[in-house]
């Protein structure tokens, strides 16, 4: 079953490549490998969601014998949500990618190994699987930015990929230290073997800043945020969608699944530290996001503020042992799930808007709401989700977040709080200036979107609405998986 | 009759909200055209149910002692984490329900008429649907994360109906500003949510929760939290309280809200938005009972938000402007009302002023039907096309003013009886301010009164289309609802017309829901506050005699420099005509605040120095570890030279080296 959701994009890609011709073909054949993904992803989110405890779905089968490596596949509460998530975007991605005009084919076939990479990310529970699909994912992400992108693209992809490839040294170090320390890759294993091996080869806050070092580059925490508002800026829109969506919730899947869970006491020893990085992303993040004219850099950094959510909501776990409370680190799980979709969503329109208008400069856009009825209702739905409107699901992770971090910091959490204004200024700004105001002559020809256009934003809508309201069906998901963390970290 | 069940209950929030989805989803998207006009009728029909349930609602309330409380139902449960959802059906909540729902369907029978022939006439009653249903939200919460939620959607639908006609960059001007302003606020109340969970051991010892309102008042009433944490826990719900109650410092969004629909203003400034403030305030009272500090500074900053704001209202031109400042006024009188402790009062206030004041915007917005303007240079003399709406406003203007025996008059003679009986140094202050403010606001009202309606008719809109370049010193007018036509001098049609004539009755009766002196029909004396679970002093001849008199001195004044001209208006504005710039100017606190704080200092000062960081040190640094490590590969790429013969040398060297590290530490 795994092993479908993450290999279908890539047999699709391998399909395109060989055997499909002609552009209006590929497009079709793209579109529906990814909303077959979506499907199977439903089906992967729905079998955890039945029967919710441990990893399940498991597929096991050795694969490198000497070395202890193996074909590792399983969901558990923490990755089935995001599974689902990169089915979503996924689907997103391809729909809002029909505009592609310059080698079709290329192009989605780099776009679907992405998707399997990332998904592949997901799933894998072997160490050295999940760095194979971790790495695996530079690849397309290069090619579609420096090909398709706009602006300084060579620039901004160099860049996304030093950085990534940085973080990506650090873990392979650690990983491989994990590995002779304890002799095993399971990720499922390997905490309770760090706890019985004891003494690991290096101190274990050595280890775990390995590993959090290349995690923080990719959420991105401040100060290694810098390559985000670049590749964010130059990237096609479906890149953009991918990288918010679920590219950065790699970092923060990282986080919860390998520093919280493997290191625990080193987490906790260390929470100063990560409150104190995520309340600066949050109000550094936002302020300087305050100052950004181009339509898609002012929502990349509105990205870093509220990636910091996800540190915050991590960083509860910092409490006394025995009254750590859970609700931080779901809320942080949340956030990644409910960012993606918002984020993605904002991607999806600003590059609608792009399209038809040509400029992403703020201050050159307005009245936009009069020709785009539909899709300034959408957009201001996604900024209101954005700045934490309840009834849309960016409220419950914020809020979740902000519940489990005071408790335990309350000073910081106190100043994060002024994040919300912060986002209202900058989304409302936002939505004034392109959406509001007379309609403008040069703007005369602009269109509503497409049937075509409309599907992605519908969907990501719906989700946004009703994880908003309902957010057990997330929230039943999470916790499964981080109750049985925080019970480890309460009574080690 | 038996007690209303919980179902029902729901029913009073579901009905408006069901009708917002109906035709945001349905209607507007798929009915377009001709039968646009549906979506004011199934408005109509949906917030009139809610109306009757809302009576029955209040009608079991009456036969009980204690609020009646039905188990709450769990929304999201993360370990010791449970939100739930509730309903507290209390008086309070009753009395409110019926305020809402009451004046939001004679705000929609009235929209009918209003907004007939705007292309977004669904788009219109969805968002009033919506805003309905949230502030009955805030009413029914039972957990203060549910008010929460629904508190935010109040602040939501604001923004929606200020700039609904979003084409005019004033509009979304003041939409975003209502609700930047108010988001201050709440970010006091989100902090005391976040603090009682951080104390949930406490209360999850006691077997309670810490979200649950009755819950909150529990620990505080049994002093199980220290006096100073209740004094800042009080303090923070007044945070969010003085957001949407337009308090001062956070009162600059009202008068700039003017900008929507002028029947959307008559549904913030009487029920919804507004009264929110009020409401949290009295529904937290044990919170803030237990704090003298806290109480003091309610009374305080109402006292002074009440004199503040009307003192605004004295020299605004533009009708709505005065009327927006008239409710932070009034507003003000309902805190100090909850700083002497008399919730109960400020209730009672919050009910009778419901009534005038959306019987004065209709009345605005009736004239505005007529003008096309809302400057009031323009009007006069209306009193003779439009019989009833002069009449009705009128009767709303003498209400407001507080003169015997309209409904203003007995609940703000309440409010200033209780400061002045209760006796402490706040509650003299109170009074006195209080005081002050009746004769302004006589002053003001009469002023609009005068000048919109008697006199002769001076022009309206196309009177002050061509006097627009020679005007300087104005503030900046609006221009006219809906689309400008020609000026046609008429009476607003009946479904205009009929909302009007309710509400004025109601500004006449309504005092006597509390009246101290006499019941009317079945109501005995005192019935509104006793039904709060108040008390009222004795009713006393000399206040009663003391604030009509001062009242009567403001109608008087207004009626001598207005209607009659014995004192000329300009003189004395030129007499003092540094006080008046400054009250134009409202304090100059939107320079302060837009200018000074927002622009200068955050934006020009942090902000950009933030993005300079970021731009040239923390993304320089990241260029510059590149070029360090570029600048190190090709030094060493130089060494690369593919000559045997120099890495011979190097190799023999480095051998040497080894050699004698081994002779001489070996």
């Amino acid at each position: 079953m795994l092993s479908a959701v993450v290999f279908l994009p890539l047999a699709g890609a391998l399909v395109i490549a060989l055997i499909l011709r002609g552009d209006r073909l590929v497009r079709w054949f793209a579109v529906a490998v990814t909303v077959a993904d979506l499907a199977l992803a439903g089906v992967v989110f729905g079998m955890y969601f039945q029967d919710r405890a441990g990893f399940r779905l498991v597929e096991q089968h050795t694969w490198i014998e000497p070395l202890n490596i193996q074909y590792l596949m399983a969901v558990d509460g923490l990755s089935a949500p995001l599974v689902l998530l990169t089915g979503l975007l996924g689907m997103s991605a391809a729909f809002v990618s029909w505009g592609i005009q310059t080698r079709v084919r290329e192009y989605f076939v780099w776009l679907l190994v992405l998707q399997t990479a990332v998904m592949g990310v997901f799933v894998s529970l072997d160490f050295v699987l999940f760095f194979i699909f971790w790495e695996l994912e530079l690849l397309p992400m290069y090619m579609l930015i420096s090909i398709w992108g706009s602006g300084r693209k060579e620039y901004s992809a160099m860049k996304f990929l030093i950085f990534t490839v940085s973080g990506s040294a650090f873990m392979l170090v650690g990983l491989l230290v994990l590995y002779f320390s304890t002799g095993t890759f399971d990720m499922r294993e390997l905490p309770e073997q760090i706890d019985l091996a004891g003494k690991l080869l290096v101190p274990a806050a050595t280890l775990f800043f390995a590993f959090f070092v290349a995690f923080s580059i990719k959420l991105p925490v401040w100060p290694v945020h810098t390559w985000l508002p670049d590749a964010h800026t130059d990237a096609p829109t479906a890149v953009s969608v991918m990288l918010a969506g679920v590219l950065l919730k790699m970092g923060g899947y990282g986080l919860i699944r390998i520093c919280v869970t493997m290191f625990p006491e080193v987490t906790r020893d260390y929470a100063w530290l990560l409150v104190t990085l995520a309340v600066v992303s949050i109000l550094y993040g936002a302020t300087v996001t305050l100052r950004q004219t181009d339509l898609k850099r002012l929502i990349a950094y509105s990205s870093v503020s509220h990636m910091g959510f996800v540190m915050l909501g991590i960083s509860s776990v910092g409490g006394v042992a025995g009254s750590v409370s859970s609700v931080g680190l779901n809320g942080a799980a949340m956030q990644m799930f409910t960012h993606g979709t918002i984020t993605g969503l904002l991607f999806v329109v600003a590059g609608l808007i792009y399209e038809r208008t040509h400029t992403r400069h703020i201050p050159d856009l307005g009245g936009l709401a009069s020709q785009m009825p539909f899709t300034a209702a959408v957009f201001v739905v996604a900024g209101l989700a954005s700045l934490g409107l309840p009834g849309l699901s960016g409220f419950v992770s914020e809020v979740l977040v902000f519940i489990g971090a005071f408790s335990v910091w309350a000073w910081p959490t106190a100043a994060a709080v002024i994040g919300i204004i912060l986002a209202a200024g900058y989304i409302l700004w936002m939505i004034q200036r392109v959406l509001t105001g007379p309609s403008l002559e040069r703007y005369a020809q602009v269109k509503e979107v497409t049937i075509v256009e409309a599907v992605p934003m519908v969907v990501l809508v719906v989700a946004i609405v009703v994880v908003g309201l309902y957010p057990g069906v997330l929230i039943d998901s999470f916790d499964a998986a981080i109750a049985p963390i925080i019970l480890e970290m309460q009574f080690p | 009759m038996p007690d209303i069940s919980e179902p029902t209950a729901w029913a009073i929030l579901f009905l408006p909200l069901g009708c917002f989805l109906l035709i945001a989803l349905v209607i507007r998207p798929l009915l377009p055209g001709r039968y646009a006009s549906l979506s004011g009728y199934v408005a109509v029909l949906a917030i009139g149910s809610a109306f009757f349930l809302s009576l029955a609602a209040l009608n079991s309330t009456l036969g009980h002692e204690e609020a009646i409380g039905w188990a709450s139902h769990s929304w999201v449960a993360i370990g010791d984490l449970d939100i739930r959802v509730g309903i507290i059906m209390d008086p309070l909540t009753a009395i409110m329900l019926v305020v809402v729902t009451g004046i939001s369907l004679l705000v929609q029978v009235y929209s009918h008429g209003y907004m007939r022939g705007d292309p977004s006439y669904s788009r219109y009653f969805a968002y009033m649907s919506l805003f309905t249903a949230s502030m009955i939200g805030i009413v029914l919460a039972r957990s203060i994360l549910q008010m929460y939620f629904f508190w935010e959607l109040v602040g939501l639908c604001s923004y929606l109906l200020i700039g609904f006609w979003y084409e005019r960059p004033a509009a979304a001007a003041a939409a975003k500003k209502a609700f930047l302003i108010t988001r201050i606020g709440d970010v006091g109340f989100l902090i005391v949510i976040l603090y009682l969970f951080s104390r949930k051991e406490l209360f999850l010892a006691a077997d309670l929760n810490p979200f649950e309102i009755p819950d909150i008042h529990v620990i505080v009433i049994t002093g199980m939290l220290s006096s100073m944490v209740i004094t800042w826990l009080a303090l923070g719900i007044f945070a969010g309280a003085a957001g949407k109650s337009a308090q001062f410092p956070l009162h600059t969004w009202l008068p700039d809200a003017m900008e929507g629909p002028t029947p959307v203003s008559a549904l913030i400034h009487a029920a919804t938005m507004v009264a929110a403030g009020v409401f949290l305030v009295a529904r937290f009272f044990p919170v803030f009972e237990a704090s003298e500090e806290a109480m003091a500074t309610v009374a305080l900053v109402g006292g002074f938000t009440a004199v503040f704001a009307a003192s605004m209202g004295l020299v605004m031109f533009d009708i709505k402007r005065v009327l927006a400042y008239s409710t932070v006024s009034q507003l003000g009188y309902m805190m100090l009302a909850l700083g002497i402790g008399m919730p109960a009062i400020a209730i009672f206030h919050l009910f009778t002023h419901a009534f005038f004041k959306a019987l004065l915007f209709l009345g605005a917005g009736s004239v505005n039907h007529a003008t096309q303007t809302f400057d009031m240079r323009y009007m006069g003399g209306l009193r003779r096309v439009m019989p009833w709406t002069y009449v009705t406003f009128l009767i709303a203007s003498l209400s407001l003013a507080g003169i015997f025996p309209l409904a203003g008059f007995w609940s703000k003679d309440e409010i200033l009886l209780s400061a002045w009986t209760e006796g402490g140094a706040v509650e003299k202050a109170a009074f006195s301010m209080g005081l002050v403010g009746v004769f302004m606001t006589a002053f003001y009202i009469i002023r609009v009164l005068v000048m919109t309606f008697h006199g002769s008719y001076r022009g309206g809109a196309e009177a002050e289309r061509r006097d627009t370049n020679q005007e300087s010193t104005q503030p900046p007018t609006q221009q006219d609802d809906g689309d400008a036509t020609q000026v046609h001098l008429a009476e607003s049609p009946w479904v205009m017309v009929l909302p009007m004539v309710v509400l004025a009755v109601a500004a006449v009766v309504a005092g006597y829901v509390a009246s101290p002196v006499s019941g009317l029909m079945t109501i005995p004396e005192h019935w509104l506050v006793e039904f709060l679970g108040g008390h009222t002093p004795d009713f006393s001849v000399p206040i009663a005699v003391g604030s009509t008199v001062v009242a009567l001195a403001g109608i008087g004044l207004a009626t001598l420099m207005y209607q009659t001209g014995t004192i000329s208006a300009e003189a004395v504005g030129r007499r003092f005509r540094p006080l008046r710039q400054l009250l134009l100017r409202k304090y100059y606190m939107d320079e302060l605040y837009e200018g000074f704080v927002v622009k200068r200092s955050f934006y020009q000062g942090v902000v950009r120095f933030a993005d300079w960081v970021d731009r040239d040190v923390v993304d320089k640094a990241v260029d510059g570890i590149g070029w360090w490590s570029r600048n190190i590969g090709r030094s060493m790429a130089r060494l690369q030279t593919g000559q045997v013969q120099g890495y011979g040398v190097v190799i023999s060297v480095g051998i040497l080296v080894i050699l004698a590290v081994y002779f001489i530490w070996g």
